[in-house]
C-alpha cells in the first residue's frame, strides 16, 4: 500500500516539475510548482514527518507561492515566444549537463543501495510537533532567534530593493 | 519501502531543477527552479532523518524553509528592481555585467 502511495506522489511530483520547466506561461509554471510542493508534502507524510508536511503546505505552497504569483501579476509578463526553436545549442547543453548531474547522483545512490535501512520504528514520535518543538526551543534556541533577525532583515531588504527610485535617477 | 526510492526521487527532482535553470530565460522561472532544487534537498534530509530516527535532520529542514522564505522575498524584490530598470526579466537581455 505504501509503495502505491509513494508511486502516486512521486509521479505527480516529477510530472509537475517537468510541466513547470516546460510551460510557456509563468502563471502555469507557478501553479505546477504548487502541485509539486504539495506532492512532496505527501511524501513527507509517508516518511512520518507530519510537522514538516504541514509546514511545507502552509509556508511553501501557501505563502511563498502567493508571493511568486503576486510578482508575476505585478510584472504582467507576456508568454515566452519560440521557447524551443531559438538557442537550440543552449537547450542541448543544458539537457546534457542535467543528464550528467542525474547520472552522478544516481551512481552515488546506487553505490549504497541495499545497505540503507527502512524507516526507523520510532519515527512516528519523532516527526510530531511536540518533539520538534522540544528540540527547537531547547538545543536550537539561539538559531531560532537568529532566524527571527534574518526574516526581519529580509523583509526590510525586500522593501528597500523594491521601492521606487525616489532620487529621480533613471538608469536607462 | 527502501530509502533508495526517496533518494532517487530527490535526485530526479534536483536534476529537473538544474535543467530548468540552464535552459529557461525567464528570471522568475529560474528562481522557481532554484526553489525546486532546495525542496528536493529537503526531501533528502527528511528521508535520512527518517531512516536514522533523528530529529535533527528535520530541524535543519525547518531552518532551510526559513532561509528559503527570506531568499524568496529578497530575490523577488531584486527581480522587481531589475524589471523597473530594464522592462524585462529575460536573463539573456540583462547583460550589463557580462563580458
Amino acid at each position: 500500500m505504501e509503495s502505491y502511495i509513494f508511486i502516486l506522489f512521486a509521479t505527480m511530483a516529477v510530472a509537475a516539475a517537468v510541466g513547470m520547466i516546460s510551460s510557456r506561461d509563468t502563471v502555469n509554471s507557478a501553479l505546477f510548482l504548487v502541485l509539486n510542493l504539495i506532492s512532496v508534502a505527501g511524501i513527507f507524510l509517508l516518511l512520518k514527518a507530519q510537522f514538516l508536511a504541514v509546514v511545507q503546505v502552509l509556508v511553501y505552497g501557501g505563502a511563498i507561492m502567493v508571493l511568486f504569483l503576486f510578482v508575476i501579476m505585478l510584472l504582467n509578463l507576456s508568454d515566452e515566444e519560440h521557447m524551443l526553436s531559438r538557442f537550440s545549442v543552449r537547450y542541448a547543453v543544458g539537457f546534457f549537463l542535467g543528464v550528467i548531474v542525474l547520472s552522478q547522483l544516481l551512481y552515488a545512490i546506487a553505490s549504497v543501495t541495499g545497505t540503507l535501512p527502512h524507516i526507523h520504528p520510532e519515527m512516528e514520535q519523532i516527526g510530531t510537533v511536540e518533539s520538534i518543538g522540544d528540540a527547537l526551543f531547547t538545543v536550537y534556541l539561539l538559531p531560532v532567534l537568529v532566524t527571527a533577525i534574518l526574516l526581519t532583515a529580509a523583509v526590510v531588504g525586500a522593501l528597500l530593493l523594491a521601492q521606487r527610485n525616489i532620487s529621480g535617477k533613471v538608469n536607462k | 519501502m527502501e530509502m533508495d526510492w526517496y533518494l532517487g526521487l530527490s535526485a530526479v527532482l534536483f536534476t529537473i531543477g538544474v535543467i530548468g535553470v540552464l535552459t529557461r530565460k525567464n528570471a522568475i522561472v529560474i528562481f522557481m527552479c532554484a526553489e525546486l532544487m532546495l525542496n528536493s534537498v529537503n526531501l533528502t534530509l527528511v528521508s535520512f532523518s527518517a531512516q536514522l530516527g533523528d530529529v535533527h535532520g528535520q530541524i535543519l529542514v525547518f531552518f532551510a524553509l526559513c532561509v528559503a522564505a527570506a531568499e524568496a522575498a529578497v530575490g523577488l524584490a531584486i527581480i522587481i528592481a531589475i524589471y523597473r530598470n530594464n522592462l524585462t526579466v529575460d536573463v539573456t537581455k540583462i547583460n550589463l555585467l557580462r563580458w
